[in-house]
């Protein structure tokens, strides 16, 4: 299973939307996308679902 | 007038047009992140990963096959290699070496999955330093999760061809899409925590419902052999019902088809522009040599800068957005710090995102799964 801490979003700043996941995976810090069929996205959501990660609101 | 027929080059063992090998980086010549590593998952060979688990650590990298390997012989110059570096004795020891196909793949590729008539040869040469019998293991990932076991017996620090042919069978289930599919993998070891129950079988499908359903029990414990190695090389896997020779492809060939997956930029530079002086990113063409899988995720290896021609800037991006399976359109940096900070009144003018030489400067993108 993949170690994913200090997860937060990042907004576009065109859009205002949320564009990626700002996270360290294993350690390193990694942009994540919102697309399900990226793994570490589908991990991320997994994780949350089991209450073992949270995701920071954008700043 | 007597008519001549004439024999085709090439073409006996082909089973269709285009590539027979299913398998990508089957003689493990691409190794973009990495020749070595004592990191399991993705860290060297391409599309392939060595995972382990349960105690002990292993060592994974990309080996120069040598004259005296009789691999080298047929053309390969490279294996994939798995040294124990710490042994353990314990139950829950587990490694294998395995590689993940899209199931659009397999399902397009004539493979009739769901006819026990219809087969798929897994062919490959390895060796190991210990002595034993050993697994490759087959699983089907969509729907409920089909396994199916062979096994393989060697000789100490012997090369030796295995060539592994299974049916299709009526429950199994393979998405037409860029998901995972189907599974290769080639167990050097599993402990008694995830072996023996009675439905690990071999030569069979089967539904693993049991811990201890993985794998028949291995008889040698490979995990607990310091300094054991285990390598594998020419893996391919092929519809049919035999294995043909192995389907030699050129590096950028294979290179391009890894690409799907995985890419990594150094030596590079994108040109881009700062579109408000206070905002902490730029907007960039980053667009990527190879359409990819999916989205992927972008990691930042080393130093990557923000320039610009005769103006002193700082600033390190840290993320990168604007992520598509075509590219990327956006980079940004922290708010505060030595290399953050917005880039003052320097802003709506061109920067550049520099990165400097690989390996040890880079930025991954990877749609692995």
């Amino acid at each position: 299973m993949r170690t994913i801490t200090d997860a937060q979003y990042k907004k576009d700043e065109v859009t205002g939307e949320n564009d990626i996941i700002f996270c360290k995976l294993n350690g390193v810090e990694s942009s994540v996308p919102l697309d399900e069929d990226n793994v570490d996205y589908a991990e991320i959501l997994k994780q949350v679902k089991e209450g073992t990660l949270t995701i920071k609101d954008a700043d | 007038m007597s008519l001549i027929k004439v024999k085709s080059r090439g073409t006996d063992n082909v089973t269709g047009g285009g590539r027979r090998n299913l398998l990508i980086n089957g003689a493990f010549n691409i190794a973009q992140r990495g020749t070595s590593s004592t990191t399991a998952n993705f860290t060297t060979v391409d599309r392939w990963r060595l995972n382990w688990g349960g105690g002990g650590t292993l060592t994974q990298a990309q080996h120069t096959l040598s004259s005296s390997d009789t691999p080298y012989t047929l053309g390969l110059r490279k294996s994939y290699h798995a040294t124990v570096t710490s042994a353990s004795n314990a139950g829950g020891t587990w490694s294998q070496f395995e590689q993940h196909i899209e199931a659009q793949n397999i399902a397009q590729s004539g493979w009739d999955y769901t006819s026990s008539s219809s087969k798929l040869t897994f062919s490959f040469w390895v060796k190991s330093s210990l002595a034993g019998t050993f697994y490759t293991q087959y699983r089907t990932v969509d729907g409920t999760v089909y396994y199916y076991n062979k096994s393989f017996t060697l000789v100490a620090n012997t090369w030796k061809k295995i060539t592994h042919t299974i049916p299709g069978n009526s429950n199994l289930t393979i998405n037409d899409d860029n998901g995972h599919g189907f599974t290769v993998i080639v167990a050097p070891d599993y402990g008694t925590t995830y072996t023996g129950h009675a439905q690990a079988v071999a030569d069979a499908w089967y539904v693993r419902t049991q811990n201890s359903g993985y794998f028949p029990n291995f008889a040698q414990d490979w995990s607990n052999t310091a300094n054991a190695t285990f390598e594998i090389t020419a893996t391919q896997l092929e519809v049919g019902d035999s294995a043909t020779d192995f389907e030699h492809r050129s590096f950028d060939m294979e290179m391009e088809d890894c690409e799907r997956y995985f890419q990594t930029y150094s030596d590079q530079l994108w040109q881009g522009t700062n579109e408000h002086a206070t905002n902490y990113s730029l907007y960039l063409d980053g667009k990527f040599r190879k359409k990819m899988r999916a989205t992927p995720t972008a990691t930042i290896v080393g130093t990557v800068n923000i320039g610009r021609p005769q103006v002193g800037v700082t600033q390190r991006p840290n993320a990168i957005g604007g992520l598509s399976k075509e590219g990327f359109y956006n980079c940004s940096w922290p708010s505060s710090g030595t290399y953050g900070g917005s880039l003052g009144t320097h802003g709506d003018a061109y920067y550049r995102m520099v990165v400097g030489a690989g390996p040890t400067n880079r930025i991954d993108f990877s749609a692995e799964f």
